[in-house]
């Protein structure tokens, strides 16, 4: 069984225990444990199933890179799925649960999926579910995705109660991994006076060095770390965080911490994760080394762990997982393992040494301890269901015959230490083989490079490749001065530290155990332990034709899961370059992405949620319309009133309410967001020629022209009313989604193309409040307010005709007047400095009162506008559309040779009589058209669907109409008036609508022209 | 997350502070130019795994359009310079040459 031992534990504190529920069951630990380490005290070996054969499964490393132990973590809105025991702190209260099985971790209905694996191979899904067809979506499918996932989702009501946020830092050098080597890296690199950042993933420094022994400059690690940490805690231009690990490197230095700053203390104030986004000009990878399995049957039953690992929970946590070990191993690392078990009182049975010649110094010392070890031996297979019963022993180079058993309860393996290359690799940087070591290095050649063409990352210690701790102790000294140097300092000329462990015998490389494993035992020697990938799949997918290893991994999901092969690959990769008859280097990684193991959607949106999801754009009549009923509606950034609702009143009924009365007595809209920008100079109307698919060079200062706008490629890309100012200046309205962007292209082509050309443009959109003042009673308000506080201006339609503007006084405010109109209204949009607009407003909603003034909104706007057969940019247009197929041939001067779109309008699709054509619609029986429908015509396609021959792009009601009244596109419509069209709607109805003139209201234009 | 520096402002930009504009020193082909020249000029880019010249904005900085010389494999940056040339400035050329002998791009080397 696994247990609490009486001593040992240097990471726990037995004065302080902690209480928690594993499956609803009472659990007690320390502080100081993590989740597996609590677990494992508790006797709970079996910690969840794996994913595809529900297969019982165990704790089988100590941190980030543990595939199995993955639990539903708290409840309610603070629930989570998918988080590994291993590196979870246990806190009073934490509350656990198992994943992956039905009814009960003990007993799970869907592993009689092992039963069946003959049946699953490698492709199953994709062999078994192609046909046919249909099946896949109505049968297979719905089937699949309820037996297989990991964890839970939340519950999708409630919300996550916790609060994230970002920390943007710059230092000169950051150093990912808090072990020895990163604190010496960091230690000297800040000894150079350079800014160091040095993060750890785990809340403890030193890494595994505490645990596998040794000394540094004649101390023992533990006392090594602890002074080496105060010293970099005293220096002022060094940051120490734990918990915070390294998520990922990108291009030119950047690069991402997750700090779990209170996963450990939930409920605590502050935020629960940070993301720290970081530009280095040097990034120290210190990350490290992750022990490999070694492929035997049933590695994957619970008690057959990593050897690091066990060692970690004997040394950090006081905790065994078996009374009856058997070490299994390609290496003398493991034989620490064994040594530590037994000096803490637990029977190690065997140390299986793959190799014939064994071990060195620690092999000496193991049997010195009375340590039987069995050079030349390998594990056969471990049996045994939801926990280790029996080993069967046979020799390494066989096939697996002549056993023998031990009854052992637990196995401590190592297939050998492979770096963690991850940060090296993300941004590019390339690995090597080192045979000596069978494992992938960084190749300091070819590092990632950053903007000057150097590289920027460095690998320091066991990352690199070093696994002795002399070794180490000098590499992370090296890379430590090399980053302080890059990055501009002066290192100081400082002694690497001296670090002695006991001297290894080399490893030999073990891929398979034993080295000619029979299929039955290949069957059931895992690689994947998370995906449930063996050693047989992958030999079956490289029969099958599979060379690439990252078609492999697709075929076999073998490093697909959450753990994304931090154990898996290397094995993979070597049982597929041996199955292709290759070397491993020839088969080459697959690619390193990060972030380094799953970071919380939390912590990716950071404080941008809610209310500061973004900034909010607001007019200075927003806190009028907000205290009136508006109906809010996002316009890009800006909110505007949908609707001006009264109490009692539906959204629906004020919009008609609205509609109407604009039409009959004055309505007032806050138009503020329209983009307005000012282009002048003495070439500001050549300029405009060129912007625009119209003259404006010909306009008349103290007049407007409506204006089309369209891309190189011909198509519409915004609409307004252009006003000339003076003779070198001009105010171009632009649609309210529009003004930055057609400011940027506005620039693009001044500062690019045409950039001796004497034009600046500015864009003034928030300078001005404008007010749409409509309706037959428009002039009325206006000239009320003049001769109640003498304003100046001449609003007659003699003094002001339509389409022309004034600047003067209207009451008592500064203002300009456009005789504009997007309604078919009398109309006059009226632009007052912005600091005035809400006293302007609140002077015309008094001054209305007797005209029935009343305030609209955006839809009382399309709907105005649909009536008299406007055309509304993002509404008509979708980037496919040219001016010519909206009707607006007029707005296109026939004088100019150039303009932007010109030539590409000239191409013959684009002349095509076939193109669809603005028209209006008129639903048959009143009804309103569904938006988006599409138009059927006779015939169908290749694929058996009816011929679409147009589409619906504005539906309102009109209530000045009484019926639906619809814009749309059509083929050859302008020359089918009259005709009934059919459109099919998604609600299974098919709707039928008359082709009409798109002028429903006042053809003539009578009302807008008084 | 590129790093590029604007030549108008001096700043040091993030990616993030930038609007990427495609190719550079594209040739504008308006009216009465072939549909072929029409063609290439709207819809041909140039897509090496090397040294590009390419267009950005310091969209939310000082809003100046500029040019950049880089490598699109290993994310060097040779320079970057201002929009207002039809080709890249000698000593972005020699910058390129410096560290790309025999480059080329579209008619530049």
């Amino acid at each position: 069984m696994s247990t609490r031992l009486a001593k040992q534990g240097r990471l726990i504190d037995r004065s302080k225990q902690v209480t928690f529920t594993f499956n609803g069951t009472t659990m007690r630990g320390y502080e100081g444990d993590t989740l597996a380490s609590a677990l494992l005290a508790n006797d709970q070996m079996m910690m969840g199933r794996s994913f595809k054969y529900h297969r019982p499964r165990g704790v089988v490393a100590s941190g980030a890179e543990e595939p199995n132990a993955l639990v539903g973590l708290g409840e309610g809105t603070r629930f989570e799925p998918n988080q590994r025991a291993t590196t979870t702190e246990l806190f009073d209260g934490l509350k656990a649960a198992s994943q992956n099985h039905w009814p009960n971790l003990d007993f799970d209905i869907g592993a009689v999926n092992t039963y069946l694996s003959r049946f699953l191979p490698a492709g199953f899904y994709y062999k078994m579910f192609i046909h046919p067809a249909p099946f896949w979506k109505h049968v297979y499918e719905p089937i699949i995705r309820r037996s297989a996932g990991l964890g839970k989702a939340p519950d999708k009501e409630l919300v996550d109660a916790d609060t994230y946020e970002h920390f943007h830092v710059h230092t000169d050098v950051l150093v990912i991994g808090g072990g020895v080597a990163g604190l010496q890296a960091a230690k000297v690199a800040a000894s150079s006076g350079a800014r160091v950042l040095l993060i750890e993933q785990t809340a403890h420094w030193g890494g595994r060095a505490p645990v596998d022994g040794g000394t540094i400059d004649g101390l023992s690690p533990d006392e090594w770390v602890s002074r080496t940490v105060a010293e970099l805690e005293a220096m002022d231009n060094v940051t120490l965080r734990a918990r915070t690990m390294g998520a990922g490197v990108y291009d030119h230095g950047y690069a991402l911490g997750y700090e779990r700053v209170a996963d450990h203390t939930p409920g605590v104030p502050g935020p629960r994760h940070r993301l720290w986004r970081i530009r280095a000009k040097q990034i120290v990878s210190a990350t490290g080394a992750i022990e490999r399995p070694l492929s035997f049957a049933g590695n994957d039953v619970p008690g057959v762990m990593l050897a690091g690992a066990m060692r970690d929970y004997v040394v950090n946590w006081g905790v065994t997982p078996g009374q009856r070990v058997v070490v299994a191993t390609n290496n003398d690392d493991a034989y620490r393992t064994a040594i530590i078990l037994k000096k803490a009182g637990v029977d190690v049975l065997r140390i299986l040494d793959a190799r014939k010649e064994g071990g060195g110094a620690l092999a000496d010392e193991a049997r010195a301890l009375g340590i039987r070890v069995d050079p030349g031996k390998a594990i056969a297979k471990v049996k045994g269901g939801k926990r280790v019963r029996k080993i069967s022993i046979c020799n390494q180079d066989g096939v697996g015959g002549a056993r023998e058993e031990v009854e052992a309860d637990a196995v401590a393996m190592s297939g050998g230490w492979s770096p963690v290359v991850h940060m090296w690799s993300h941004c590019g940087g390339k690995l090597i083989w080192d045979r000596a070591n069978a494992h992938f290095r960084p190749d300091p050649d070819r590092p990632p490079l950053g903007a000057d063409g150097k590289g920027f990352v460095l690998a320091a210690g066991s990352a690199n490749g070093p696994l002795a701790l002399d070794q180490v102790m000098a590499d992370a000294d090296a890379a430590g001065k090399a980053a302080a140097k890059a990055a501009g300092f002066t290192p100081k000329r400082t002694k690497a530290p001296e670090g002695a462990a006991e001297g290894e015998n080399a490893m030999e490389a073990v891929w398979l155990m034993p080295a000619n494993a029979e299929i039955q035992l290949r069957m059931k020697s895992w690689l994947d332990f998370q995906n449930d990938v063996k050693v047989s799949d992958v030999q079956l997918a490289a029969r099958e034709g599979y060379e690439s290893v990252e078609h492999t991994k697709r075929y076999t999901t073998l490093g697909m899961a959450t753990d994304q092969g931090k154990l898996s690959n290397i094995n993979g990769l070597a049982i597929l370059a041996d199955a292709l008859n290759a070397d491993i280097p020839q088969v080459g990684t697959t690619t390193f992405r990060p972030p380094y193991t799953p970071i919380s959607m939390g912590a990716i949106g950071g404080e941008a949620r809610g209310e500061v999801f973004q900034p909010v754009r607001k007019t200075p009549i927003y806190d009028w319309s907000n205290a009136n009923g508006a109906d809010w509606e996002p316009v890009g950034q800006w909110r505007r009133p949908f609707a001006y609702v009264r109490p009692g009143e539906s959204v629906h009924d004020a919009v008609n309410r609205e509609v109407r009365n604009t039409r009959e007595n004055l309505g007032l809209l806050d138009a503020s967001t329209l983009g307005k920008l000012i282009v002048k100079g003495p070439d500001a109307g050549k300029f405009l020629d060129m912007l625009y698919t119209n003259m404006m060079s010909t306009l008349k200062p103290g007049k407007c022209r409506y204006g089309l706008m369209c891309s190189e490629n011909g198509f519409l890309i915004d609409d307004g009313v252009v006003a000339r100012i003076d003779e070198d200046t001009f105010l171009c309205h632009t649609t309210t989604g529009g003004a930055e962007r057609i400011h940027g292209h506005m620039e693009e082509w001044l500062q690019t193309e045409w950039w001796d050309w004497k034009v600046y443009v500015a864009n003034v959109t928030e300078q001005y409040a404008q007010i749409a003042v409509v309706g037959p009673k428009a002039r009325k308000v206006l000239e009320k307010l003049n001769a109640k506080a003498g304003g100046g201006m001449d609003l007659s339609a003699e003094a002001l005709p339509f389409m022309e503007w004034r600047d003067g006084r209207i009451g008592e405010f500064d203002a300009r007047a456009y005789r504009i109109s997007f309604s078919g209204e009398l109309s006059y949009e009226i632009a007052v400095p912005a600091s005035q607009g809400l006293a302007f407003w609140e002077a015309l909603v008094d001054a209305g009162k007797e005209f029935g003034v009343m305030p609209y909104g955006t839809e009382t706007l399309h709907i105005l506008r649909a009536e008299k057969g406007f055309i509304m940019i993002g509404d008509e247009t979708d980037g496919t559309v040219i001016p010519q197929d909206l009707g607006l041939g007029w707005a296109i001067s026939k004088k100019k040779d150039d303009y932007l779109g010109k030539r590409a309008q000239e191409r013959s699709h684009m002349a095509d009589r076939d193109r669809w054509k603005l028209v209006g619609l008129e639903s048959v029986d009143g009804s309103v058209l569904p938006d988006g429908a599409y138009a059927v015509g006779e015939g169908v396609n290749a694929n058996g669907q009816r011929n679409m021959i147009g589409r619906v792009t504005s539906t309102y009601y009109s209530a000045n109409l009484g019926r639906g009244i619809a814009m749309g596109l059509i083929q050859h419509g302008p020359d089918r008036m009259g005709e009934i069209v059919e459109f099919p709607g998604t609600d299974g109805k098919t709707y039928k609508a008359k082709i009409v003139d798109p002028v429903f209201y006042d053809k003539e234009g009578a009302k807008q022209n008084v | 997350m590129l790093i590029l520096n604007c030549p108008y402002c001096g700043v040091d930009a993030d990616e993030t502070e930038l609007a990427a504009g495609g190719e550079a020193h594209l040739k504008r082909f308006g009216p009465g130019s072939s549909d072929d020249e029409l063609h290439d000029y709207l819809f041909t880019r140039e897509n090496p795994k090397g040294v590009h010249l390419e267009r950005w904005r310091h969209a939310s900085g000082c809003g100046k359009w500029f040019h950049a010389a880089r490598c699109t494999a290993t994310l060097e940056v040779f320079g970057t310079y201002k929009a207002q040339v039809s080709g890249p400035p000698q000593e972005i050329r020699d910058a390129i040459s410096a560290k790309r002998p025999g480059w080329s791009w579209r008619e530049f080397s």
